[in-house]
């Protein structure tokens, strides 16, 4: 038995299944770090004092991710592009340039984690440290968790394409929402730990 | 109940090539936007603004960088209703989840 709504709406709600079904999750995202964020504030306003971000933190470095989620996330759009106009080898280039700038993400965010650690910089260092390494830490995690999504769709999961490509092609929309937030995310995150 | 799709049809989200063409080049002036404003956020920190105006702006520029990528990136500007009302409650429940929290501690609320 085939799941109902893949590609076409359903009457009730005027989408199909997995875009309602992402959207959801998204949702949940928002409340999560936002729930962190709420953390941040709370803290930074409640403490004696507090380290300007430029004190641990490199900014060129971190300005330097910001410019390659941007482009990721300009490129999961070519991406999802290509595949409404039927190109599936664009669509494969433009992702694997998705997932590499996510890798090159977390290269960069390997050396700033190294550096900290080589000055002694821990979590448990100071409260600005502690709300760093967790906001950023998670949002890691998520980069990680949408490469290992974005991934599969390049690899395994492309053999959709020759079945069914319209699902696919919902597939890799649904996977391009959540690696925005990802972006989205790093775009407050930015700001307010680096340059405030 | 299974779909009554042509699997080789990718228009079943709706979209035509000439609507594609569009959201490409949208989306390739976001992007655009999108350096403007950071390289705006990265300038501003050099201005060494008061605080309340240093968050004031940062925030200013990060909510306007998150709305193209929201609007047109996660294609909100062309969404269904139902995300737009699952997306205002998710926002009613947010400001709350944020400013709750530092609302128990009003009474020793300091600027740094």
């Amino acid at each position: 038995m085939e799941i109902p709504y893949t590609v076409e709406a359903r009457p009730d709600t005027g989408l199909n299944n997995g875009k309602l079904g992402i959207w959801l999750f998204l949702a949940s995202e928002v409340m999560l770090f936002g729930a962190l964020f709420a953390s941040y504030v709370m803290l930074r306003v409640g403490a004696p004092e507090w380290p300007r971000g430029a004190t641990y933190l490199n900014i060129p470095l971190a300005t330097l991710n910001t410019v390659i989620l941007i482009s990721s996330s300009v490129t999961m759009v070519l991406a999802w592009a290509s595949l409404v106009k039927g190109d599936f080898g664009r669509f494969r280039l433009f992702l694997g340039v998705t997932i590499l700038c996510g890798l090159g993400f977390l290269v960069i965010k390997y050396f700033e984690y190294e550096a900290k650690f080589h000055h002694g910089y821990f979590p448990a260092t100071n409260t600005f440290l502690a709300i760093y390494f967790t906001l950023t830490g998670l949002h890691g995690l998520h980069v990680i968790g949408g490469m290992a999504v974005n991934s599969y769709l390049w690899g395994p999961g492309s053999a959709l394409w020759k079945t069914d490509r319209a699902h696919f092609t919902n597939r890799v929309e649904n996977a391009g929402l959540f690696w925005h937030l990802v972006d989205l995310v790093w775009i407050f995150l930015f700001p307010v730990l680096y340059l405030l | 109940m299974s779909d009554a799709h042509d699997p080789k049809d990718v228009h079943g989200g709706g979209h035509s090539h000439a609507d594609v063409d569009r959201h490409v080049r949208a989306a390739l002036f976001v992007f655009g936007s999108l350096l403007v404003l950071t390289s705006f956020t990265v300038a501003a920190y050099f201005l060494h603004l008061p605080l309340r105006l240093a968050i004031a702006l940062a925030l200013v520029i990060a909510t306007a960088k998150g709305t193209l990528v929201a609007a047109w990136f996660m294609h909100l500007v062309s969404e269904k209703k139902m995300i737009y009302w699952m997306l205002g409650l998710t926002a009613v429940l947010f400001l709350p989840l944020l400013l709750l929290p530092t609302l128990t501690i009003l009474d020793r609320v300091r600027l740094h």
